[in-house]
């Protein structure tokens, strides 16, 4: 019980800093002309790492040279180029990592698909110990 | 009794694959390049000292250069700043500085107060080239060959240890260059 209420006084105290948070954004403002490409700015600055500090994603980045990159990625959009255009732009220049969701290959397949092989291996010996535990209880009520 | 070992086997399989991941973490923090292997990217950009002069990629046609980014704002850089100076004096091949995102004003000062071994100095102060090399932070050393490809990529102060696996990659391309 005290646990629960040590957690509810938690968030309060995480809902001001994400608030604060917002306020600090260090995005520049910018001016864009169709709302689709202001949405597709944002949802791409949430998708590409600042390849400076390696664990904030562009769009909550001071370093200088994330707002370069920024620049780059707003730029870009207004040259009228796809978003796998300027995914493709920023792996050229700074490989797979520049992206939170790695692609899909050879060398990834352990990422993608591990969780999935642990939640089956999980799920099978449950399965098993379940029917076992099962087995059991059934042999001791016969006897 | 073995099927109880069973977790404990897994558990310490566990620990031991977090152990070795906490070990190679910090050359995890360094970005492979995608470039090594590329062409050094299409630039034209003004010298730092002669800002009249340009420089693009034909100035360096021809034989292997070692590609330096530094700027006078960049701490680590002079850090490096005395193994760079003494690869200016033992190299033989063109000890190129890229100054980027910097200043003239303050990178002239720079080079004055700490001394200046390099050949000539690209001016980057937009940082668009840096980009292009794929620059994640000051200071970064290319190794690029005869043909104008990047063959290795230092990132962060050159240190003693490092100096002289640099050097034995200059020589190699130098021969490579000469066979």
């Amino acid at each position: 019980m005290m646990r629960i209420l040590f957690l509810l006084l938690l968030i309060p105290v995480t809902l001001a800093s994400s608030e604060t948070w917002a306020q600090n954004s260090p995005i520049e403002a910018l001016e864009f002309t169709r709302e689709v490409d202001e949405k597709r700015y944002h949802a791409l600055l949430k998708e590409l790492r600042c390849t400076v500090c390696q664990n904030e994603p562009l769009d909550s980045s001071n370093a200088p040279l994330a707002a370069d990159l920024r620049r780059q990625v707003y730029v870009q959009i207004l040259d009228g180029r796809a978003d796998f255009e300027i995914r493709d732009y920023m792996r050229e220049r700074y490989g797979d990592f520049v992206l939170y969701n790695p692609p899909f290959a050879g060398h990834t397949l352990v990422l993608w698909l591990g969780p999935i092989v642990l939640l089956l291996a999980g799920l099978a010996t449950g399965a098993v110990m379940v029917r076992q535990r099962r087995q059991m209880l059934r042999q001791s009520a016969r006897n | 009794m073995i099927r109880m070992l069973i977790p404990l086997g897994v558990f310490v399989a566990l620990i031991v694959l977090l152990l070795s991941g906490l070990k190679s973490a910090d050359q995890r923090q360094i970005i492979d390049s995608p470039l090594i292997g590329k062409p050094v990217p299409a630039f034209e950009l003004p010298q730092l000292q002669q800002q009249h002069l340009s420089v693009n990629n034909a100035a360096l046609d021809g034989r292997p250069f070692v590609l330096n980014v530094w700027a006078s704002w960049c701490p680590s850089c002079r850090i490096e700043h005395p193994l760079i100076t003494r690869m200016g004096r033992e190299i033989d091949v063109p000890l190129v500085g890229l100054n980027w995102k910097d200043t003239r004003p303050e990178a002239l000062e720079w080079l004055d107060r700490f001394g200046d071994a390099w050949d000539f100095h690209i001016f980057d102060e937009a940082g668009g080239f840096g980009i292009d090399l794929g620059v994640y932070g000051a200071p970064e050393t290319f190794l690029v060959d005869h043909t104008g490809t990047i063959r290795h990529k230092h990132v962060g102060p050159v240190t003693e240890a490092s100096y002289a696996d640099l050097i034995q990659r200059i020589r190699n391309l130098q021969d490579e260059m000469e066979s």
